[in-house]
């Protein structure tokens, strides 16, 4: 086992390589310059761009300019913006800002999307799973733009302003973990409405299987037999899917993080791009890139306790 | 402590002349898209203590729906039973409450599977599984529940039980396997034992010696086992009496001995006679010319005349009765006496 983490590590390295570079190229042929942007309008002395312009190895080749990056990054260090803050501390604040975000939308999808499933599959062919399956295809087919705003308004603003209290604060994050529940739900909203309809399926294909059969056959409840047996083996691609789906959440995050005005790397990704923060952008994707990784080798682990069949040397 | 469910269940012991189980005139039916599927169409057979009763039949006949409807494991909807009784120790098993059933299936009728590898629950250790039974059944705790699973592994002959208990379904050979299912089934020495088809997915030699096994486990405990089976070869030599199932229908019951000698029925003269030499054992038996009958769209009068090489004219329109040729044997052809002439003994 510890060999297999090790060896998915090492796998990483080229992926982390492959995907920097790609951004960075991206970056790199953005049209615009980015000490002239610095400055605005105001007009600039060639001679303090050129030492900035040396300072940032902008006069280098493409390649020398990668690999500087790269390598500081090996030694944990992202560079600096144009303006002189070091990227991972400008990183550091916001990034912990948009976990907290995606795993509270995480945790909303894993309760509301398991639940809602396992109902709708302990229920199918009746009203409840009609219902069920009808919201969530609403819910899938509704941009998020319209579900945040929608619900930015009606449970943030409307809702305080008819009970008089603050259920889903909307001022950014400055209201605690509550401020993350509305933000969190929109976030997670599709996310949640496909786990549903993966657990449904799940469950009730796995309440087909033999070895639910023998389970009645044992003379086991109908309780134990879906909540032991059956559940068991329908959580296993759940939990691929839970695990996947944080990259997502990150990445998700930029919208519903400009909605809510949260200050967090998504909002920061946005600016970043548009500013021409090089070191900004490569620096927050290498990190999205990393969770992603990270979060994919966790799944694999996690299915490895939860499915004996599966081992990994 | 009594609960509503132990004063409905059967009582043990004593038998008066009620046979253990008894399946009378069941019918069980389908509802499915393409319409209703008659799957069982008025089965009845009985069983003793300590006998065995082999039922056979090709691949669509009812055996598996007649013992899931025992085992009351059936699927309804879409499966439902108009009509019949499953009576076992004179007790009505289809007019129980469920929480009465849940209390027979299992520790008194218990039921082995087909394929071991899917009907045990691949994520638990084989001892859980096993030791379940006693847990969930007999309150015991987790160790010595375990402490048991290893007994019975011992006892169906698994190899280092003791250090295999621990391991997962699909770390144990096809044949382990079985042995498995076998031992979680017998655990709490149950009645009855329905085993369908217990050998098919294994390769020959295997066969014989799980055969052997439930045999051996039958004479110990005198339960009476129902072996449901393609095989023929096997069954002369465990059963005590034979059910042949043709669309649904006990075409014909007999002492093993008897229908051996001299079958009454066109359909199972046509089995016997397809038996399978030793060298090409373990084939399935297809030598009766024709198809199976859709069940969808039955054929007129007796089920088999389309492949009947006895027909004739009423047969296209009149169902034959379980006509009762002896006490202890039945045949539904109107031409029996015919049929059991045509056989030399
Ligand atoms: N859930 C179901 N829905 C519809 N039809 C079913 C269902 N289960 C069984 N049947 C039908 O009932 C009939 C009898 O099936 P059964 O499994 O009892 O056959 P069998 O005699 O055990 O055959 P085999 O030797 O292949 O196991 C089949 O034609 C099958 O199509
Ligand atoms: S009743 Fe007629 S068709 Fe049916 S088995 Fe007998 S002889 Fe054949
Ligand atoms: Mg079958």
């Amino acid at each position: 086992m510890g060999r297999y983490i090790i060896r998915r590590l090492i796998q990483a390295i080229p992926v982390l390589l492959g995907s920097t570079l790609l951004i960075f190229a991206t970056v790199f042929a953005l049209p615009g310059d980015p000490i002239a942007a610095l400055a605005g309008e105001k007009r600039q002395d060639p001679k303090v761009v050129e030492v900035l312009r040396d300072q940032y190895h902008l006069n280098d080749p493409f390649f020398a300019q990668y690999w500087h990056y790269i390598s500081g990054v090996f030694r944990g260090d992202f560079g600096r913006t144009y303006a002189g803050v070091e990227v991972s501390e400008l990183m550091a604040a916001k990034f912990q800002v948009t976990i907290n975000l995606a795993m509270t939308a995480l945790v909303m999808e894993a309760i509301i999307g398991v639940g809602l499933g396992l109902w709708a599959a302990l229920r199918r062919g009746r009203a409840t799973d009609s219902a069920i399956l009808a919201s969530t295809l609403i819910l899938i087919s509704v941009p998020v733009l319209v579900t945040g705003f929608v619900l930015q308004l009606l449970l943030g603003v409307q809702l305080k302003l008819v009970t008089g209290i603050d259920f889903f604060p909307v001022a950014g994050v400055f209201d605690g973990w509550r401020s993350y529940l509305l933000p969190g739900f929109v976030l997670a909203g599709t996310s949640i409405a496909y786990l549903t309809r993966l657990t449904r399926t799940s469950l009730v294909e796995t309440l087909r299987a033999d070895y639910v059969r023998t389970a009645i056959a044992k003379g086991m409840s109908r309780r134990r037999v879906i909540g032991r047996h059956a559940l068991r083996n329908a959580l296993i691609p759940l939990v691929t899917y839970l695990g996947a789906d944080l990259g997502t959440l990150m990445g998700g995050a930029v919208i519903t993080e400009t909605i809510f005005n949260i200050q967090g790397i998504g909002q920061e990704l946005f600016r970043s791009v548009y500013e021409r923060q090089q070191p900004v952008v490569v620096g927050i994707v290498t990190l999205l890139v990393l969770v992603y990784i990270l979060a994919n080798l966790v799944v694999d682990l996690l299915y490895a306790v939860l499915d004996p069949r599966i081992r990994y040397e | 402590m009594k609960n509503t469910a132990t004063d409905v269940l059967p009582a043990e012991g004593g038998l008066g002349n009620e046979p253990l189980l008894a399946v009378d005139d069941l019918h069980v039916e389908f509802v499915t898209r393409g319409g209703l599927v008659k799957a069982v169409n008025g089965v009845s057979y009985t069983l003793q203590p300590g006998e065995t009763l082999a039922v056979l039949g090709e691949s669509g006949s009812g055996k598996s729906v007649t013992a899931q409807a025992i085992m009351g494991i059936l699927d309804m909807p879409p499966a439902r039973i108009p009509k019949g009784e499953i009576r076992f120790r004179g007790t009505d098993l289809l007019k129980l409450p469920e929480d009465a059933k849940t209390q027979i299936r299992g520790q008194r009728i218990a039921m082995i599977f087909q394929d071991a590898l899917s009907a045990l629950n691949p994520v638990f250790t084989v001892g859980w599984q096993i030791g379940e039974m006693f847990r969930v059944h007999r309150g015991m705790s987790k160790r010595d529940a375990e402490k048991k699973a290893v007994e019975l592994m011992d006892r169906v002959r698994i190899p280092a039980a003791k250090a295999r208990v621990h391991d997962y379904p699909h770390q144990f050979s096809g044949g382990m396997r079985q042995r498995i299912m076998i031992a979680m089934s017998i655990a709490l020495d149950p009645e009855v034992l329905i085993a369908d088809e217990p050998t098919t997915a294994l390769d020959v030699t295997v066969q014989a010696q799980i055969m052997e096994l439930l045999a051996e486990l039958q004479r110990e405990s005198n339960m009476g086992l129902i072996l449901i089976t393609h095989d023929l070869g096997v069954v002369a030599d465990v059963a005590d009496k034979i059910a042949v199932m043709y669309a649904g229908r006990i075409v014909e019951n007999a002492p093993v001995f008897d229908i051996y000698r001299h079958p009454a029925h066109p359909y199972s003269k046509g089995l016997l006679e397809s038996i399978p030499r030793v060298d090409l054992k373990g084939q399935e038996l297809y030598a009766i010319k024709g198809l199976p009958p859709n069940l969808l769209n039955m054929p007129t009068g007796c089920a088999f005349h389309p492949r009947c090489p006895y027909r004739q004219d009423n047969c296209v329109t009149d169902v034959p009765e379980l006509y009762e040729i002896s006490p202890v044997r039945n045949s539904a052809c109107h031409y029996w006496r015919e049929v059991l002439d045509g056989t030399d003994g």
